[in-house]
């Protein structure tokens, strides 16, 4: 506020001195100039009349000569005056309205405004650097989630796109530079409700920037980064920095996923969808040797996964000499020709990687591909949002798409981080367990993809189960799914893990069963039909409809009530 | 040598001069006290006022405030003069014009204010 008022003052300087000056001359010569009173006697204008006529002769509201008429000289003098005053009216006006337009200007009153609307988010935030591909994405599914977020990029472009997006809440964003700690301050890294920053920015060493300044500057905050190369990741890592994500790593560790557990891939799909995402379709990947295309930092990270499961691959790459060549041989190419796909013998292959960074080879390779073997199972590599609708159009049997998926897992992180818990449990298990769940969970969600949350039973979120636990009273997880509004019937929702804190370390129990007892402080991570949340959210806080549930009575809650029908049962048991 | 400085010592210094001019005389004798030196002191003030405009400087705050009083105290001086010029008719008194000068007794003061301030800053600047 006053940098802005300050700004405006200091430039206003001069048209301010002019103006001042100009009237100042102007009424100084009227008191001057003697003129003629309707007597013929000579008479002069005092400073009161002359700062009058002045005033309104200056804005040219209207014209008189008062209170005389005037001499020659006054009319020679009001007539220099005009010109003056007018002029320097326009002068400041006109300086005034360059001010307002000037760029610089414009940058501090927008910096302002963003700065008041991060001020006025009351509820916690995550400040988002850098707005691409991923950092829309996980807007978006924040937003959907009701979470929400402020967003630093450095290009004005997107920043633009973000007023349009639409979002629920409300998304303030800044262009500026996410590297220099200001610009996070000014976004409000240091504010009480920042929750977290997700560096999600194009290069690694501000990734690497960002993370250092907020653990510096706000050592409670989560920080979730993104490093692209093993080196800056462990050097995020090595100053407590909470979530590094690899790019490349999780984009492959998904696709060896997709090709050897095709169950637990759908699993982890689900799992980590966003808010009113469709419910994904099972992919089923042959087995026998496939054919990778590019053999980049996406590429390496395939191959040595495919390799660790043990599938044959072939890998097809344009500049082996600048990637380095795989120990077991390279295919030099492009994959785009048919010539290469020969050579890389794809009639006996099952199935397709077209994983170099260019949308459109991609889409190449897997045209081609298929013209050569129609029955090629093609994983897709999809770098840009922007192609959503050609690789929709291709109907590849899976496309990989990069910042979705990287989006999917930090809103993971962000909004269940029991689900990261559930996950390594489940990786435990084999295929066969993973399909048993799927269709578990497919039975009870529709079409979109299931809602998953968390569930703490601690005096805040739950204090009807909390009040009842510490009673000594048992509750089980059946208890908990029942329908509130029909105890007979259970609520559509799989409890999929409990974390409670145990004697000595911490206890988890992975896909409790029906009868598993509850205790006060239980963790527990559900997943149900999206609205399902407020009914278990209802039934943990409401100790009448917690009463209902496990009694089957909807028994009367004021006290009188309660007297009453107490002193009735009495009356029917005697 | 600093431009900006010079304008603004001068003008602030004159706004003090021109003050002191009026002010200066028996405190109720219309005689003592010339309405164009009145009229002066005020266009003055308010340029050295508009000078201030925009300085962040701690000093430079105060220096603003320390005009602004002199404006408000000048442009309360002027319209009591208008208004028993032309507005109530009763002409220019011994108890009107002590009332003025007065005021503009208290202006000078804010100048004075301005001006020690304004010396102090730049004796803090060893350049």
């Amino acid at each position: 506020m006053n940098n802005i008022l300050f700004v405006f003052l200091r430039r206003l300087h001069v048209p301010l001195i002019v103006l001042i000056s100009v009237y100042a001359m102007s009424i100084l010569g009227f008191v001057l100039i003697p003129g003629v009173d309707d007597e013929g006697n000579p008479w002069r204008m005092d400073f009161f009349h002359a700062f009058y006529f002045v005033s309104y002769m200056g804005t040219t509201i209207g014209f008189g000569e008062i209170p005389y008429e005037f001499t020659g000289a006054q009319r020679m003098w009001a007539t220099f005056s005009i010109y003056a005053t007018v002029i320097s009216w326009l002068y400041a006006i006109g300086y005034l309205l360059t001010i307002i337009q000037d760029p610089a200007f414009r940058t501090l009153l927008t910096e302002r405004a963003f700065r008041r609307n991060v001020r006025r988010i009351s509820e916690p935030f995550y400040l988002i650097c850098g707005y691409g591909d991923t950092g829309n994405f996980l807007v978006r599914a924040l937003s959907e989630a009701g979470i929400h977020a402020v967003v630093v990029e450095i290009d004005q472009n997107r920043v633009n796109q973000l007023d349009l997006a639409g979002y629920r809440t409300f998304v303030p964003g800044l262009c500026a530079d996410a590297s220099i700690p200001e610009n996070l301050v000014k976004a409000g890294l240091q504010y009480y409700n920042c929750a977290g920053v997700v560096a999600l920015t194009n290069e690694d060493a501000v990734n690497l920037k960002i993370a250092i300044t907020s653990k510096l500057l706000n050592p409670g905050l989560r920080t979730i980064a993104r490093a692209e190369t093993h080196d800056v990741e462990k050097n995020i890592a090595s100053f407590g920095t909470d979530h590094i994500i690899n790019p490349f790593d999780t984009f492959a560790g998904r696709l060896a996923l997709a090709l050897h557990s095709p169950g637990m891939y759908l699993l982890y799909e689900w799992m980590t969808s966003v808010p009113h995402e469709p419910l994904r379709e099972p992919v089923f990947p042959p087995t026998g040797r496939w054919i990778l295309c590019g053999y980049g930092r996406f590429g390496k990270a395939v191959h040595e996964r495919l390799k660790a499961e043990g599938i044959a691959t072939t890998v097809i790459e344009a500049t082996p000499e600048r990637t380095g060549t795989p120990s077991d041989g390279v295919v030099v190419g492009r994959g785009t020709e048919a010539d290469t796909l020969h050579e890389a013998d794809i009639q006996h292959a099952v199935g397709l990687v077209a994983g170099t960074d260019d949308d459109a080879n991609n889409l190449s390779i897997v045209m081609t591909a298929r013209g050569l073997n129609p029955d090629l199972f093609t994983v897709l590599r999809q770098n840009s949002r922007a192609n959503d609708m050609i690789f929709n159009a291709v109907q590849s049997d899976l496309i990989m798409q990069r910042g979705s998926i990287i989006a999917h897992k930090i809103f993971a992180i962000i909004t269940t981080p029991l689900l990261a818990n559930f996950l390594r449990l489940a990786r435990r298990h084999d295929d066969d367990w993973a399909n048993e769940l799927i269709s578990r969970i497919g039975g009870i969600t529709g079409d979109e993809a299931p809602h998953v949350w968390m569930l703490t039973l601690n005096e805040a979120i739950a204090p009807a189960v909390h009040t009842m636990l510490e009673a000594g009273e048992s509750l089980d997880i059946q208890n908990l799914t029942t329908d509130p509004h029909e105890y007979s019937k259970q609520l559509p929702l799989i409890v999929l893990l409990i974390q409670r804190d145990g004697d000595e370390a911490e206890q988890e129990i992975l896909l409790p069963s029906a009868q598993e007892p509850l205790q006060s402080g239980d963790r527990l991570l559900l997943c149900g039909r999206d609205g399902i949340q407020a009914s278990v959210e209802w039934l943990v806080a409401n100790l009448n409809v917690l009463e209902y549930v496990l009694t089957g009575e909807d028994r009367p809650a004021g006290l009188i009530w309660r007297r009453w029908s107490r002193s009735r049962e009495q009356a029917d048991e005697a | 040598m600093n431009l900006e400085k010079v304008i603004f010592a001068f003008f602030i210094v004159l706004a003090l001069t021109i003050n002191f001019g009026f002010f200066i005389g028996d405190i109720d004798n219309p005689v003592h006290h010339n309405v164009y030196e009145l009229y002066a002191a005020l266009v003055i003030s308010l340029i050295a006022t508009v000078l201030k405009f925009g300085d962040r400087t701690h000093i430079g705050a105060v220096l603003l405030a320390t005009s602004l009083v002199a404006d408000v105290q000048l442009i309360i001086a002027v319209v009591i003069w208008g208004v028993v010029e032309h507005v109530t008719h009763t002409g220019m008194t011994p108890h009107v014009m002590a009332a003025i000068v007065s005021l503009s007794g208290g202006a000078l003061l804010a100048n004075i204010t301005s001006v020690v301030l304004f010396v102090i800053e730049t004796a803090m600047m060893r350049r």
